[in-house]
């Protein structure tokens, strides 16, 4: 950190060095553990086959089949979360009543395990993708309503009374103070809800499902091809890194003048 | 534009206790008048000023203007305020030119009006900056100019100038002090700065503790225009001797 309590300025080259470099000692530790037959091969793959299980993989046509499939049912299952609960984030931060109706509903919803939703889930909805939003949407859904209400209610208030005294209407404070003023938190409400999300759809694909990167991780498992479950592993975390990246990226465009951005 | 406040009293529940902020405060300010009102911290006097921008409610007695009831905030009555209330997703033009927005004032006039009192004060060539950018006595500035903006009939100001470090604050004084010569805007400004009082106002309401009352009024006979010089005059000195004295036993 800097005397300023920021953190120290690092040059693009040195932040790449070190994320490379964390990257760098997990491989090496990996390679050092599997070649020389320190652990099992049934328990750690070779380096060499996982990536050789990606070519597989590729060849048999499934890998980008299946990474777009589980990419999918995320985006749409999580979407469909973020589209209902912004209004009504937004709505129990600014209204008692809704507060009263709706907070204590959300707070006792979000303590249901998703995992113990998931037998529900495909008795209502089959084994489909629709199975699949729902699992997603039930497992974002309500944490997301009660951290985007946190978004909303942490702006500050004068700045909404200031709205007031310039003339602004209750609707015009509400749409050109509370809403820009909590938009980088509520952005980041939902970069870490992608991340759940990501969580879920794993859980819901390894119960039932025919394709996508869990189902593949699943059919592994029952073939004890464990450099293929390596791939799927390692599959949906660069998916989770790629998505990290473009929210923070969007962050940066969509909010240059909030902390949120960073790196300035 | 003249305010009457007419028996004001406000009280809230603070958990189980019943907290009386306000005890039937009376007092009316003349158009074109500069009144502060000083009084110790937690006096209850931010809340008086909200009362009169409509930002809160009396528990009895009314605030009018111009002889009529105030029931909510309006664009007539403009108000800075202590913490930093720039919108920090706009620029500093923008900032400005909120209220004219609200107002529906075609762009060109908007951007002529915003660099007027941008240039007044003293802040042209800042007009692309985002509040972030900016040191606190700017911001300041950039607020006043956007509450300038608007021509209220009615100036607000709840310690304006309480966050900001000594110098920047005698700076700030004197633009006020320039900016009112100029316009003559009724002014209602709260303070616990008795210097800071002095120096601004035509007429200084004193406050007692919690539940705040108007302990006292008094005229400022320094002649205008003032700045920062006053403080070291005589006249200056005798009014703050007798303010002090009034206080002490609020305070002490």
């Amino acid at each position: 950190m800097g005397h300023d309590g920021r953190p120290t300025r690092m040059g693009l080259a040195g932040r790449s060095g070190l994320v490379a470099g964390t990257f760098a000692v997990l491989a090496a530790a990996w390679c050092a553990a599997a070649y020389s037959g320190a652990v099992k091969e049934l328990f750690l793959p070779q380096p060499h086959k996982v990536l050789w299980a990606f070519v597989e993989m590729q060849r048999e046509g499934i890998l980008w089949q299946y990474a777009w499939d589980s990419t999918y049912r995320v985006m749409v299952g999580w979407a469909l979360a973020a589209a209902v609960s912004i209004p009504l984030g937004v709505l129990v931060a600014t209204s008692r009543r809704a507060g009263l109706v709706l907070g204590p509903l959300m707070e006792f919803a979000r303590y249901l395990p998703v995992v113990a939703l998931v037998p529900l889930t495909l008795l209502y909805f089959g084994i489909g993708d629709g199975q699949k939003f729902a699992v997603i949407f039930l497992g974002t859904f309500f944490q997301l309503v009660l951290m985007v209400a946190d978004s909303v209610a942490a702006v500050p208030r004068d700045l909404c009374r200031a709205a007031a005294t310039l003339g602004a209407s209750r609707m015009q404070t509400y749409a050109l103070v509370l809403l820009p003023g909590a938009l980088p938190g509520i952005l980041d409400d939902l970069r870490i809800t992608v991340g759940w999300a990501w969580t879920y759809l794993v859980v819901a694909e390894l119960v039932a499902a025919n394709s996508g990167l869990g189902y593949m991780i699943l059919k592994s498992q029952r073939f004890l091809a464990i450099d293929r479950i390596f791939a799927g592993l390692m599959a949906i975390g660069l998916l989770g890194l790629a998505t990290d990246y473009l929210f923070k990226k969007f962050t940066r465009l969509a909010v240059p003048w909030s902390e949120k951005a960073g790196g300035r | 534009m003249s305010l009457e406040i007419r028996g004001i009293g406000k009280s809230f529940s603070l958990g189980r206790e019943r907290v009386t902020a306000l005890e039937s405060v009376s007092f009316s300010v003349a158009p074109g008048e500069f009144a502060v009102v000083v009084g110790p911290s937690g006096c209850g006097k931010s809340t008086l000023l909200n009362i009169v921008a409509g930002l809160e409610h009396a528990s009895t007695g009314q605030a009018l203007l111009n002889g009529r009831a105030i029931t909510g905030p309006g664009a007539e009555r403009g108000m800075v305020f202590q913490s930093y209330t720039l919108f920090p997703w706009l620029t500093v033009r923008k900032n400005v030119e909120f209220g004219l927005r609200m107002k529906g004032m075609p762009p060109a006039e908007r951007e002529e009006r915003s660099r007027r009192y941008l240039d007044l004060v003293g802040l042209g060539g800042f007009e692309n900056a985002l509040p972030g950018q900016l040191s606190g006595g700017m911001k300041q500035r950039v607020a006043i100019a956007r509450v300038l903006a608007n021509r209220p009939e009615m100036l607000l100001m709840d310690e304006p100038f309480g966050a900001l470090d000594a110098q920047t604050r005698l700076i700030l004084q004197d633009l006020l002090l320039t900016v009112w010569q100029k316009h003559k805007t009724t002014i209602l400004f709260i303070t616990h700065d008795i210097d800071e009082a002095i120096l601004l106002a035509d007429r200084i309401f004193i406050m007692s503790r919690r539940p705040g009352r108007i302990l006292a009024e008094l005229c400022v006979d320094i002649p205008r225009p003032r700045d920062h010089t006053v403080t070291l005059s005589p006249r200056f000195t005798d009014i703050k001797k007798g303010i002090l004295e009034m206080l002490w036993s609020e305070i002490a």
